[in-house]
């Protein structure tokens, strides 16, 4: 026990700090991802195809690669293009982009292809009549979304979206890759330094499965809030 | 980026070893807790949903972690004849996966069996057919074909698992990439081919799935 106490003389404090860096990256990820379905959910239900297709590629590609590639790709890749994009403007110096940014983006965009299907799949449950009836009675197009059809899609989505949260969660544990110290790579750094990898990794796998229940905990109260009338 | 391929290739064919290996000691161990989550007798049940909970509620990278750099760390495992398994990293990785996608294999039969009409079963008993014929003849194989999409889907999930496999130390698809955009520095040109060959194998599991579907898939 004396492992994970507070302090210089165990790991206690960082493996915590440790936990709200997973967080961090953890909600960073999956708003930014929210924002990523924001954009491609229109394309994939656009009735243009060279739209649809836009839409398609991303959420093909992004679920049918492996999380890892991805994240590599943006590790070794992402300030490369920053650079690239840095070079048009008459910047050559190198840049560095912060493991944290490059880490939340690429999940992000992970997560967001999974949400892009959630509300695509509850936008596409609601029923038509509903877009018809808002129209014949000369609602705004956007008070349209936001009055009608936003809170009875967000019913049908969150139980798919504590599903996408989980696996963005989980997801995270991919960054200790690239030296981002999250619990996996404080886990790594404590195994490493005191030689006893079972305990210390054991106790990731515990710190995952506190946060995983916690946020099911808090999910299950959001679906109850947004199910009632039902 | 066309020198690159003949080696990723090369990488494949240990992503499909992996694959291939985990899918089916997976499935087996799925089995085997789907049973025991279907049991009456509740430590039983709650051993078993105790195992999916923990294997679906942990990154598959912890449990390949406990499982290489864990285990050896116990003294007793090292002078069994388990050891000559656990020292190869290999073995390790088709463990933690087939440990990890049994835990999700047993939710996808335990929701089959559920979802098995219990006139079926009763018309069985009425037959006078034996409660093991029943579940070998009747339960199983409704079940496999109500499982089919999730277990696609599953497939798929595993897939990509396996380029976790590249962090300790073997060298598959995504290990072979990341070692080539290490050397050579070239990034998009290597995400391009390997997350082409990944994205080829998702298409082919995909249309499997959908045939095996079409041909074996029920209207209920």
């Amino acid at each position: 026990m004396e492992l994970l106490a507070f302090g210089k003389t165990g790991w206690g404090d960082e493996l915590f700090y440790a936990t709200l860096m997973t967080l961090a990256v953890s909600i960073t990820a999956m708003l930014i991802g929210f924002f990523f379905a924001l954009i491609f959910t229109p394309l994939k239900l656009s009735k243009h195809k060279s739209l649809n297709l836009i839409g398609n590629f991303y959420t093909t590609v992004i679920r049918g690669v492996p999380e890892l590639l991805v994240i590599y790709l943006f590790f070794f890749g992402g300030s490369g293009a920053i650079m690239f994009v840095a070079s048009m403007f008459g910047y050559y110096e190198y840049i560095e982009i912060n493991a944290f940014i490059t880490g939340s983006f690429a999940i992000g965009i992970i997560s967001g292809a999974y949400s892009t299907e959630v509300f695509r799949g509850a936008i596409q449950s609601i029923d038509k009549g509903q877009f018809e009836a808002s129209k014949v009675l000369g609602i705004k197009k956007h008070i349209q979304f936001y009055k009608i059809i936003l809170p009875q899609m967000l019913r049908l989505a969150i139980p798919n979206l504590s599903n996408v949260w989980q696996i963005t969660l989980k997801d995270t544990s991919l960054i200790s890759v690239t030296g981002l110290v999250e619990i996996m790579r404080q886990s790594y750094i404590a195994a490493g330094s005191t030689r006893d990898p079972l305990f210390f990794y054991s106790f990731a796998a515990v710190l995952y499965l506190l946060l995983t229940y916690l946020s099911m905990k808090l999910i299950n109260k959001l679906e109850i809030k947004y199910s009632r009338g039902f | 980026m066309i020198g690159s391929f003949p080696k990723l290739l090369s990488a494949t064919v240990i992503t499909l070893k992996l694959l291939s290996l985990s899918l089916f000691f997976g499935l087996f161990i799925g089995l085997f807790f789907a049973i025991l989550r279907m049991n009456k007798n509740p430590i039983v049940n709650k051993f078993a949903y105790g195992y999916s909970y923990i294997f679906r509620g942990t990154p598959l990278l912890v449990q390949i972690f406990i499982i290489y750099f864990g285990l050896g760390q116990i003294e007793y495992l090292r002078s069994t004849f388990l050891w000559v398994i656990l020292k190869e990293p290999y073995w390790c990785a088709i463990i933690a996966f087939a440990l990890n996608t049994g835990a999700y294999t047993s939710e996808i039969l335990r929701s089959a069996f559920q979802t098995i009409k219990p006139g079926l079963i009763e018309a069985g008993k009425s037959l006078g057919i034996p409660n093991k014929v029943i579940f070998y003849k009747i339960q199983i194989p409704i079940a496999i074909k109500q499982s089919l999409p999730a277990y696609g889907n599953e497939i798929i999930l595993m897939l990509k698992g396996t380029s976790l496999a590249s962090t300790v130390t073997l060298m598959d698809l995504t290990g072979v990439a990341k070692y080539i955009i290490s050397t050579t520095f070239k990034p998009i040109e290597v995400f391009i081919v390997a997350g082409g060959i990944y994205l080829f194998m998702t298409f082919c599991v995909h249309n499997l799935i959908k045939f095996l579907e079409k041909k074996y898939g029920f209207q209920t």
